[in-house]
């Protein structure tokens, strides 16, 4: 058993680093890590009011990590499917000695742990805080780790939706769409208007798939393990989901 | 060995492959022919476990390629129609990413992928993103992948597909050299190239086995086998001397030439040398003379248009 597992790491890990080399074999991969660095900085700077505040923290940094990642992880995840079919190498990739669970988990990681870099790229910004006074690194910690969770849940949902098209443009739309609706389920707005339509149970169940909801309980120190688990079960069901649709479409 | 047994593959309403059967034994380069929309291309994505059939079954050395892929997919090279590749990755890292995905030993890998790249002459490319390189570089990156692992068998789906000539001569070389314990498997719709390296044809024509035979035997079912080819100064007089002989079926004025003359003999009959004494009455010297052996195209035409009439587009 341990063999085979060994086995589908292997085939996994081949698959993963070569679609994280293919980041940087192009453009890709930096224009993408200076939008994140500028937007995020403006985000946190400007609209966060990063020293109005007069707190060493990183909340006006991660407040906005919702909205920063609905628009940058969809061009991320538009690739993984479907522009392997717009290319033809899904043949050349499916008839490998791989399973589609493998193709499927290695493109995932690569896209997941090419967010964890963008991420990385802000540290400059908590050493800054430890410089300037004295924050509870826990938090700040514990917010990297949601906001990684987030990242990925937003990854695994876009990585389905190119699995279903091989035209980039409509991966990336309807990654937007749905992405949005994750998000805006936990917007306060949006919360007080279910309560009002909704029968209560009904409106919480909505609320609570939500990333917001998750994100901003994690993000004030305390990784629950059921904000922590949310965001994993959500990215195990796209995942799996992704795996039923490129064996689904293959057949067509 | 390669069993195909009863494969059917439907898109919706449309039959793209129908109650296939046959076997290929190691050593054998199969020819697979058809007109374009036949089922070629599907038949190959079968055999390389690409697509599911939706009834039969394919088995590779006793391996199933449905019910263990992995097994059944490490004794296939298999080169996509149109050879797909990552087009931003360099050549050498690109057959490196094929020979990790292939379970290639770390410690072989460099020289898996030097093997294939002095095998297919990519030298000079190694360093070169795939999307840069001309059409016949990029099929040659195709078949080199194919050949990574040194598999039993090789499906090769239009191998020479955009080739120049010398080009196509170099990859039917390698093809030929590689044939003498291998099962090699080619989709084409170039007849020569059928003749110049395939011991076996398989014609199949809306999803069906038309024809399996080698190609001598098929040229041998031609309507052309033992025609008298004659190139003359005047054709149709010729025409007229020749006419009258006994055994000749039809007599007409090829279509390559305005020159030359084609004698088509009744069954069984040999017109060599009745039609070299009528020549020698009439005080004609054709110019050339040969005998032929029939014509590929037009056993392939007679197959594959028999079925087709009645059907549109």
């Amino acid at each position: 058993m341990s063999a085979a597992v060994l086995c589908a790491v292997a085939r996994t890990k081949s698959v993963y680093r070569r679609e994280l080399r293919s980041y940087f074999a192009t453009p890709l991969a930096y224009v993408f890590l200076s939008v994140f660095v500028l937007l995020s900085g403006f985000l946190t700077f400007e609209m966060g009011s990063f020293f109005r505040r007069e707190q060493a923290d990183l909340m006006s940094f991660f407040t906005f990590h919702p909205w920063l990642y609905l628009v940058l992880m969809p061009p991320l995840a538009m690739r993984l499917w479907a522009e392997e079919r717009q290319t033809g190498t899904i043949e050349l990739l499916m008839t490998l000695p791989l399973t589609t669970l493998d193709a499927v988990l290695g493109k995932f990681l690569a896209a997941w742990s090419f967010t964890a870099i963008a991420l990385l790229m802000s540290l400059p910004m908590w050493i800054t805080v430890n410089y300037l006074g004295d924050p509870d690194n826990g938090i700040i910690l514990a917010a990297y780790v949601g906001s990684w969770l987030m990242g990925g849940s937003f990854l695994a949902l876009g990585c389905f939706l190119s699995a279903l098209t091989k035209n980039q443009v409509i991966a990336f739309v309807l990654s937007l769409v749905v992405s949005l609706v994750f998000l805006l389920l936990g917007f306060a707005p949006v919360v007080n208007a279910m309560q009002s339509t909704f029968p209560q149970a009904l409106a919480d169940v909505l609320a609570s798939m939500s990333f917001l909801t998750h994100f901003q309980a994690i993000s004030r120190g305390v990784l629950d393990v059921r904000d922590v688990g949310f965001f994993l079960v959500f990215m195990l069901c796209w995942l799996l989901a992704t795996v039923a649709v490129v064996d689904w479409k293959r057949a067509e | 060995m390669i069993e195909i047994k009863q494969l059917t593959k439907r898109f919706g309403h449309f039959t793209a492959v129908d109650n296939l059967s046959f076997t290929v034994r190691p050593g054998e380069v199969l020819g697979f022919l058809g007109p374009n929309g036949a089922g070629k291309s599907t038949t190959m994505r079968m055999l390389s476990g690409f697509l599911k059939p939706d009834t039969g079954s394919v088995t590779v050395f006793g391996q199933d390629v449905v019910r263990s892929p992995l097994e059944a997919k490490r004794l296939m090279g298999y080169l996509p129609e149109g050879a797909p590749s990552y087009g931003d990755m360099r050549v050498r890292s690109f057959l490196n990413f094929i020979a990790e995905a292939r379970g290639v030993a770390p410690a072989s890998r460099d020289a898996c992928v030097d093997r294939v790249v002095e095998r297919l002459q990519l030298q000079d490319v190694q360093q070169r993103p795939v999307e840069t390189l001309s059409k016949g570089f990029q099929r040659r990156v195709g078949i080199a992948q194919a050949l990574l692992h040194d598999p039993q068998v090789l499906v090769l789906d239009e191998p020479t597909d955009g080739l120049d000539p010398n080009q196509k001569f170099e990859v039917r070389q390698l093809i030929r050299e590689l044939s003498s314990d291998k099962i090699v498997i080619i989709s084409t719709h170039i007849l020569e190239e059928v003749e110049a390296v395939c011991q076996r044809a398989i014609i199949i024509n809306q999803g069906r086995l038309v024809a399996d035979a080698t190609p001598a035997e098929l040229k041998a079912s031609s309507d052309y086998y033992q025609a008298i080819e004659l190139e003359v100064e005047q054709p149709m007089a010729v025409m007229d001397a020749l006419k009258t002989l006994p055994g000749v079926r039809q007599i007409y004025i090829s279509s390559d030439s305005d020159h030359q003359l084609i004698v088509v003999p009744e069954e069984g009959q040999h017109l060599w040398q009745p039609v070299q004494l009528a020549l020698q009455e009439q005080g004609i010297e054709p110019k050339a003379m040969s005998i032929s052996s029939g014509r590929l195209d037009d056993v392939f035409r007679r197959v594959t248009a028999a079925a087709n009439e009645g059907v549109q587009g």
